[in-house]
């Protein structure tokens, strides 16, 4: 065999590949400082902060974020509970259809999110529920409730059952054992999950598109605003911000889940 | 007061026609016996003989499907595993990965609701006894697997049970530290005069360390008695072939052996090689084979028949070794025979 070393070819592509993926990123910050508002001509004109500020003084945002954000919240607290319920149940658990219950319940992260959504919105329709709040957490909750579930159902393979017979045979009941055995053992996959679901319900588009109505969160009035050719800047002002947010929560679960085996695994 | 002078007629723990099955899998079939006050008592047997899914149904972890345990007399049935008078060491030791030694130790206490300061003061105290004291701030993690061993112990008996189960608790430590342990282990159980039931499918364990045995196969209890007993007078080919090593001879070898149609086990050490005089029963054979062990070196005997002897000579007293292709003759006393009066197939 050839050296392990990847070829200068295989370099390249690599290199090609990511600035392919992150350089439009690297255009998004560059137009919130644009001092040009119509369109996005390269290069910028010139640079200034003053989007930031008309971005400040915007209602219309304040309220798109303020929504999006409560949404995210009870999205992601819906789906810590439900996810973590979902996995106890699956964990150990062994009766007629389960393999078919899992499948059920990471389908909705595989299906496009506009089979969810208008599926999610003729189910309204034909049961006169009005779009709400509670329609667009409900629409989240679909694949928020998927990402907690793999988290902690991934963290209770990897924890021995005798942890929880060992807990029931030093005295302690069905409360105790969840609140001193479990629960501290899945902190850390109940945290990742949380910070994933917030990040994926803060930034979706398409689902919320169908259960949202005539509500705006934040992707939304970005989406909105793109078709309007004034104060352009400040929608990039905004998409700076919302990489901001989500990107924050990813790493820091990327952070607390990596290298948790030994945490999580017997004492052997 | 009362409570105590029951205690102390009554058995530890009691079977009484206990089933336990797992679909069409009978893991406990039919099982009554029990465990005395005090005493240290092994379950033996292969893997899936039913002794784990025993120690289990002590601990409350699974349910008879028929027949009632009693723990000092006290019926078991639909008695949760976190109100019964047993705390169980673990295969794993299970020892909890997010708290410290001292937190583990202190669990049953705390969860019971005993006083920090007491607790603590406890948990200590028990660390001391399992020589593992100023170990109490480390982790699991960073313990070596006979510490972690020792600290699953005194978990265990810090609650202070009526009676400890013990799940193969040395099955992964290495030889030497596994001779060590057992050595503590029957010590403390002295020491602290509580009731261990004891699994392990190491017969040389089962003999060392226990007041008496109990020999499962195929979820039932073939034998129950001393070591002594079920060495020296097993009454299934079973139990003489698991406990300790035992030619098995059928009613037909026995009838040319000895004269009478009756099967019988014969343990290697009981069989003199060249014998001096006074054998009761006298046979020849070549040697088939040889395996040195230091103390002793094992023999396959091949018989004229084609059958086999497996034979151990000391190798105390020295001289050479009877050497492959060898014709020996072979003598044991009558009082060597266990009669197996089931046959040799049980």
């Amino acid at each position: 065999m050839r050296s392990e070393r990847a070829g200068l070819g295989l370099k390249l592509a690599a290199g090609l590949g990511l600035a392919f993926l992150h350089v439009p990123m690297l255009f998004i910050l560059l137009y919130a400082f644009t001092t040009e508002d119509k369109s996005y001509q390269f290069p910028p004109p010139g640079l200034t902060l003053q989007w930031f500020a008309v971005a400040w003084g915007r209602q219309d945002i304040w309220n798109a974020l303020w929504l999006s954000v409560r949404v995210a919240a009870v999205a992601t607290a819906l789906a810590l509970v439900l996810g973590t319920l979902a996995a106890a149940a699956l964990w150990r658990a062994r009766f007629f259809g389960r393999d078919s219950i899992t499948l059920l319940l990471v389908l909705p992260i595989a299906l496009p999110g506009i089979v969810t959504g208008i599926a999610l919105r003729s189910t309204f329709g034909l049961l006169e529920i009005p779009f709400s709040f509670w329609t667009i957490i409900v629409g989240h909750a679909t694949f928020c409730v998927v990402v907690v579930y793999n988290n902690v159902i991934a963290r209770f393979r990897r924890t021995s059952s005798s942890l929880i017979e060992a807990s029931m045979d030093l005295g302690a009941d069905g409360f105790q054992t969840f609140r001193y055995v479990v629960l501290p053992n899945i902190a850390t996959a109940l945290l990742a999950g949380g910070m994933l679901a917030f990040a994926l319900s803060f930034d979706e588009v398409i689902v919320t598109t169908f259960t949202a109505g005539q509500q705006t969160t934040l992707p939304i009035w970005m989406l909105s605003e793109l078709v309007r050719p004034r104060q352009r800047p400040v929608t990039n002002v905004v998409a700076v911000f919302v990489i901001a947010v989500t990107l924050v929560p990813i790493l820091c679960a990327y952070w607390l889940t990596r290298g948790t085996e030994s945490v999580a695994g017997a004492g052997k | 007061m009362v409570a105590a002078a029951l205690r102390m007629n009554s058995p530890a723990v009691t079977f009484e026609r206990v089933a336990r099955h797992f679909g069409e899998v009978r893991a406990v079939d039919d099982v009554s016996f029990e465990i005395r006050d005090g005493e240290f008592f092994a379950m033996l047997g292969p893997s899936g003989s039913g002794k784990t899914t025993c120690l289990r149904l002590v601990a409350g972890f699974e349910q008879p499907d028929a027949g009632s345990i009693a723990i000092h007399g006290r019926p078991m049935r639909g008695v949760p595993p976190y109100e019964r008078p047993v705390n169980t060491v673990f295969q794993d030791y299970a020892l909890f990965p997010h708290m410290s030694v001292l937190d583990n130790v202190a669990y049953g206490l705390m969860v019971k609701g005993v006083a920090k300061g007491e607790r603590i003061r406890r948990a200590e105290a028990m660390l001391e006894v399992v020589a593992l004291g100023g170990y109490g701030g480390r982790r699991p993690a960073q313990l070596s697997g006979g510490q972690r061993q020792r600290v699953a112990l005194a978990r265990a008996l810090v609650n202070e049970p009526e009676v400890l189960l013990l799940d193969e608790p040395l099955g992964a430590l290495d030889l030497k530290l596994r001779q060590q342990m057992q050595v503590e282990l029957k010590a403390l159980q002295r020491k602290v005069g509580i009731t261990f039931v004891y699994v392990t499918h190491d017969q040389d364990e089962a003999l060392g360390m226990s007041d008496r045995v109990a020999v499962f196969n195929h979820g039932r209890i073939e034998q129950v008695g001393t070591p002594e007993e079920v060495y020296e007078h097993p009454v299934t080919a079973f139990v003489a072939g698991f406990v300790g090593a035992a030619n098995l001879v059928d009613a037909d070898l026995a009838a040319r052996l000895t004269g009478r149609p009756e099967a019988f086990a014969l343990r290697p050490e009981r069989i003199e090689v060249e014998p001096a005089n006074g054998a009761d029963v006298l046979v020849e054979g070549t040697v088939t084979d040889r395996r040195y062990h230091g103390a002793a070196t094992r023999l396959d005997v091949t018989l004229d028949g084609g059958q086999v002897l497996i034979v151990d000579r000391g190798n105390g007293a020295g001289g050479p070794l009877p050497a492959v292709g060898q014709r020996l003759r072979l003598g044991w006393s009558a009082a060597a025979m266990q009669p197996l009066p089931r046959g040799i197939t049980a």
